[in-house]
């Protein structure tokens, strides 16, 4: 997948990635807060996430539970004690004045997500350094228009659960980035961490990005490592990466600077521009004044409560694909592209396949028919109309050859448009069960008037009967393909 | 230990305090005190103390994902300098901080 980028360019792209999620809770990180997303301003807030004096912060047992099942999915190892730490800083979104987040006792670290490509040409182990549980801040809009010059803060966000995901700096170039975030917002949404909705800001990327150029004598320049901030969609993740990467290389040859010389650099991602600018300079890290919280007590996981959270989480969609393409014999790359639509996707195959009997069969309608039109249309699979029962039905059908796969797709397309039963539209559509005398007159009579592809197939030219099927069709457009040639050539044997 | 000048002005940039000069010289030599004081600690050998984390010896406090009542956003509002009914209101700042 990267060849083209890799063997074009005289630089190895590394990429480390900063994930925030987050979480899928009812309420706030430290209060009873709802966290619905859309409410009308400064309706979710208490004195608690509003940090006014006196209130204090209890821990949202479900968010930590919620955090504890993404690492474990990413193979984290969880730390028997984690307690948290202020992150001083001042901005108007963060009442506080400070971050309750995580510093050096992080409730997981060390885990590892593979980016993982369905026609073998290339696996990836990303590293992931840590995976951390903080609050979100608030929300500040500045409104140009409104002529006032102020900024106005909405403060539902603020206490809002938050899942940080660091990852090692594995990364080798931007198409490879964008696949491990789809895989990582996969596992996430199967998971019911997060619904990683980037729209509504559930799921934010950073991207850390340098270069590595090979120069004589076998050193390898570094350039200096860049932030990337704003990008909104895993699309302007990977077009930010190939700009950045490219606007690096041009200063690397200009300049030569290399990393460590000038401080960590943050830029921007302008999307309709389609270019990066450079931000205020990163706060080096002891500027944040990280101290341990007072107001939290620790926590400490017992092997009791990680058991338990492993045995609530269901499988991940890695361990899903295997599955899959084992239970149902179908190829890998079905199973990938049935588990990447997620979990009520493979639902309704399941269901499908279990009607049918065979994997492969469902597996080819879901893939042409079902998703095909359901992309069309949008929406989610759960409120398609047209169910697994109905597919299996038309399915069935083209099975006892009551008529060909052709003919079942126009009957799929009518049983979706019109929102009618099978049975309804096999009617209405004049589509009649061809029975076996129907069918040995028709041959006969194609037979009759074709001699000589009756000539060449007692020639040995069997092939040559394909030639009677179009007719066939034309006279009688129920009749089934295969068993008009299978018929015709029985005739032809008894002449 | 003492605190230089550069220290303390480092420090009140951070708390967003603005020091005169005369500020400064007070400021440095009382911090100064304060952090030797606080310094002695140091002396204690703590070779087999484990670290603390929290002086309270308890742990695992938490509570259910139940939403309670919040606020009115009149009442949300109230203490704030400034403030259009809906939004706090500040001097113009670019973006959103997020968490970072």
């Amino acid at each position: 997948m990267t060849a083209t980028l890799t063997a074009a360019v005289p630089f190895t792209t590394v990429i480390g990635l900063e994930v925030h999620v987050q979480l899928q809770t009812r309420t706030k990180l430290f209060c009873g807060c709802a966290t619905t997303f859309g409410a009308a301003p400064n309706t979710q807030v208490c004195p608690t996430c509003l940090g006014l004096p006196g209130s204090l912060p209890v821990m949202n047992r479900t968010a930590f539970e919620l955090a504890v099942r993404a690492a474990l999915a990413l193979g984290c190892k969880i730390a028997p004690f984690t307690k948290w730490d202020r992150k001083n800083y001042f901005y108007p979104d963060l009442p506080k004045g400070y971050q309750i987040s995580q510093f050096d006792l992080p409730f997981s670290s060390q885990g590892a997500l593979e980016v993982v490509d369905p026609k073998g040409a290339l696996t990836r182990n990303v590293r992931i350094t840590r995976v951390h549980l903080e609050e979100d801040a608030g929300k500040s809009m500045h409104d140009e228009t409104a002529g006032t010059g102020d900024t106005r803060i909405d403060l539902n966000r603020a206490g809002t659960p938050l899942c940080e995901i660091v990852s090692e700096p594995d990364l080798r170039s931007p198409q490879e980035a964008r696949a491990w975030l789809n895989e990582l917002k996969l596992l996430l949404v199967y998971l019911g961490v997060s619904d990683c909705n980037m729209q509504e800001g559930s799921l934010r990327v950073d991207a850390n990005v340098n270069l590595h150029i090979p120069c004589d004598g076998g050193r390898i320049a570094k350039t200096p490592i860049v932030e990337i901030k704003n990008m909104n969609s895993f699309r302007s993740v990977e077009r930010a990466l190939v700009y950045e990467s490219a606007r690096q290389y041009e200063e690397w040859q200009a300049t030569k600077a290399e990393m460590g010389k000038t401080p960590k650099q943050t830029r921007g991602w302008d999307d309709p521009a389609g270019v990066t600018r450079a931000q205020r300079h990163k706060e080096e890290s002891s500027d944040y004044r990280y101290f341990p919280e007072p107001d939290l007590v620790p926590v400490t996981v017992s092997e009791e409560w990680l058991a338990a959270t492993r045995e609530a989480m269901g499988d991940p969609p890695s361990v899903l694909r295997e599955a899959l393409a084992a239970t149902w014999k179908i190829p890998p790359y079905d199973a990938d592209v049935l588990v990447n639509q997620g979990r009520e996707l493979v639902s309704y195959f399941e269901d499908l396949a279990g009607r049918v009997g065979e994997g492969k069969v469902a597996s080819n309608w879901m893939q042409q028919d079902v998703l095909r039109t359901l992309n069309e249309r949008g929406g989610s699979i759960d409120d398609f109309p047209v169910r697994p029962a109905a597919v299996a039905d038309i399915i069935g059908r083209v099975a006892k050859g009551d008529f060909d796969t052709s003919r079942a797709r126009e009957i799929f397309a009518e049983v979706l448009a019109s929102g009618r039963t099978v049975d309804d539209v096999v009617a209405s559509m004049g589509i009649a069960a061809v029975d076996d005398d129907e069918l040995i007159s028709l041959c006969r009579e194609l037979l009759a008037a074709n001699p000589r592809v009756v000539a060449d197939v007692q020639g040995g030219k069997e092939q040559a009967a394909a030639g009677l099927i179009g007719q066939a069709k034309k006279k009688n457009p129920n009749v089934n393909p295969g068993k008009v040639r299978a018929m015709c050539l029985e005739l032809i044997r008894q002449m | 230990m003492s605190l230089s000048r550069n220290d303390v002005a480092k420090v009140g940039l951070l708390a967003r305090l603005a020091l005169s000069e005369s500020d400064l010289d007070t400021m440095t030599r009382e911090l100064s005190t304060i952090v030797g004081f606080v310094g002695q600690l140091e002396q204690i050998d703590t070779t087999n103390v484990a670290p603390l984390a929290h002086p309270l010896d308890t742990q695992n406090v938490f509570r259910a994902d139940v939403p309670q009542p919040s606020l009115t956003t009149a009442q949300a509002l109230q203490s704030a300098p400034r403030h259009d009914g809906e939004f706090f209101l500040v001097p113009a700042v670019l973006g959103d901080s997020g968490a970072n």
